[in-house]
């Protein structure tokens, strides 16, 4: 019984690591510019794919590079790669798609349209590019299993962990401690005072969705290590799930989400464990909607005051 | 130091300033008075090149500042490089960071960090309530304290030259006198500075000269105490 526990909060804290990530990207975005960033989870689906073929690559298999790399430099290569690669494609997003609408003081409205107009685009684009047929992303290192009072772990869901909390750590000290991370935060309480600051508006933004999207192309490298088989709507679910466990856990402040990811993986591990997979969805939404009709805000959330 | 001429500016297709000319000198203070609506807000927002969605188009004239052309820089640069800082009107604070924070974030784009930390001592010189309530989150913060940090947030950029729109706006009158007297004292140290107000008394009591404004174009100007004179801007604006 207790190794049963053991190893399903193993499960949740995986599942919720992923969860967690994601969910980061969409709290950064969403407290600097208001926006909720429909496509946050394509770009995880992007992460994962461009983690492929950094992989790939390094491993020879398109003949650029002898192959007997050993797994271990692969991944240390493909690691900061797709975090880079996949920054990229987030700041290009906000370049030629939400930019444009912000200098032109369109409503939110079209902004999160936008949005999920180009999550639409990420995943037939790459359907149109690569086609139907599904990756299956190599094996960089050998899977080392360990025992944890009878439950057993893996090294890739260790890591998957392990980086969850890592990466967390990284953005609450960026956010608390750092100018860059004072005047994101500036941004969300009031963008029109900050270029008053001598503080170029822009750059903040553009830093918000790299780091955003770095945390996404990340998960999607875990989660293509330990779920080795892609395809182009692999982000949507998971998107959405990262998304609503943001909300929950309060979208505005980065525990929040971070915590909101866990919460539903837990939630959803539970419920899988004790009634059926099939149930899962259905009673773990249920359960956060009966959280945040209790807190509208979120677990962590704050309403906002404002003095005339 | 400051010169606008013939500004012509628009939101949207609306034109509204008519083309305005003045000059703020070195070392005064000046103040733009007028009505709800007649531009000061618009001049101060097309100084500072805070432009569309929330600020006005310069369509025609040009602004100098110490004999470069404002037109071409982007507002951050504004702060950044010419050294010009705005508190706007309804204060704008960052009410999720502390006084402390909202403070150092004014200094964002600088690196004299000795010059810096004497900044630090005449803000809070000039308002010690700010010491007291250095830790806390600004929207905790009373109207005029918020007033007094948005002051204090626009010389922490490390500017010589600072815009205040409607600076009184919401304070009682005793607070009222004490923000002017601080921006006295501030002028006595140097700073120049171009003010907007709708109390045009206060405002021209504590000027050197001032420009008034009337729906889109000046229709007087001259030293404080000859406005505050002249039969029209009294009636008009003096309450008789």
């Amino acid at each position: 019984m207790l190794e049963t526990i053991i190893q399903q909060g193993i499960n949740a804290l995986q599942l919720g690591s992923y969860y967690s990530l994601i969910a980061l990207g969409y709290c950064l975005v969403y407290g600097v510019l208001l926006l909720i960033n429909f496509a946050h989870g394509d770009i995880f689906m992007v992460g994962a794919y461009i983690a492929f073929f950094c992989a790939t690559a390094f491993l020879g298999k398109f003949g650029y590079i002898d192959p007997g790399m050993p797994g271990w430099i692969v991944l240390a290569l493909t690691v900061p790669l797709t975090m880079l690669l996949t920054s990229g494609v987030g700041v290009f997003i906000e370049r030629v798609a939400y930019r444009p609408l912000r200098l032109k003081g369109a409503n939110r409205l079209y902004v999160v349209i936008t949005a999920l107009m180009m999550g639409i685009v990420l995943e037939y684009g790459n359907l149109a590019m690569l086609g139907a047929s599904r990756k299956s992303f190599p094996t960089l290192v050998p899977r080392t299993i360990f025992e944890i009072g009878g439950a057993t772990v893996t090294s890739l869901k260790l890591a998957a962990i392990v980086t969850s909390f890592l990466v967390f750590g990284l953005l609450q000290w960026i956010v608390t401690r750092t100018k860059l991370g004072m005047a994101m935060r500036a941004v969300s309480y009031d963008k029109f005072a900050v270029p008053l600051m001598g503080i170029p508006l822009d750059i903040i933004i553009v830093f918000t969705f790299f780091l955003g999207s770095s945390m996404a192309g990340l998960a999607g490298l875990l989660y293509a290590m330990n779920f080795p088989v892609l395809d182009p709507f692999m982000g949507a679910l998971v998107g959405w799930k990262a998304f609503i466990a943001a909300v929950v856990g309060g979208i505005g402040d980065i525990r929040g989400a971070f915590i909101g990811g866990f919460l539903l993986a837990f939630l959803e591990v539970t419920v899988a464990a004790t009634f059926s997979s099939e149930l899962r969805d259905l009673i773990s939404f249920t359960i956060l909607l009966g959280i945040l009709s209790w807190k509208p805000t979120g677990l962590f959330g704050k309403p906002r005051t404002t003095k005339i | 130091m400051l010169s606008v001429t013939n500004l012509k500016v628009k939101y949207g297709n609306t034109e509204a300033l008519h083309g305005i000319s003045f000059e703020v000198r070195q070392g005064e203070i000046v103040t733009l008075i007028g009505a709800n609506g007649a531009g000061k807000t618009t001049t101060l927002l097309s100084i500072s090149r805070l432009g569309p969605p929330e600020g006005p188009r310069i369509v025609e004239g040009d602004i100098t500042y110490n004999g470069q052309s404002l037109l071409g820089i982007s507002p951050h640069e504004v702060v950044s490089r010419m050294r010009m800082a705005l508190a706007p009107e309804g204060r704008h604070i960052f009410g999720n960071l502390t006084v402390e924070e909202n403070l150092k974030l004014a200094t964002y784009a600088r690196t004299d960090s000795d010059r810096i930390k004497t900044d630090y001592q005449r803000v809070y010189d000039l308002f010690p309530r700010l010491v007291e309530r250095r830790k806390q989150r600004s929207e905790s913060l009373s109207g005029g304290e918020q007033q007094m940090l948005a002051v204090g947030r626009a010389l922490m950029t490390g500017a010589d030259f600072i815009m205040l729109d409607e600076p009184s706006m919401g304070l009682a009158p005793l607070l009222m006198y004490d923000m002017f007297r601080a921006l006295k004292e501030l002028n006595g140290q140097g700073m120049t500075l171009l003010l907007i107000e709708q109390n045009a008394r206060i405002a021209l009591q504590f000027a050197h000269r001032g420009y008034v404004l009337d729906t889109g174009a000046i229709v007087a100007e001259g030293l404080a105490q000859e406005l505050m004179n002249n039969p029209d801007v009294k009636k008009a604006y003096l309450g008789g």
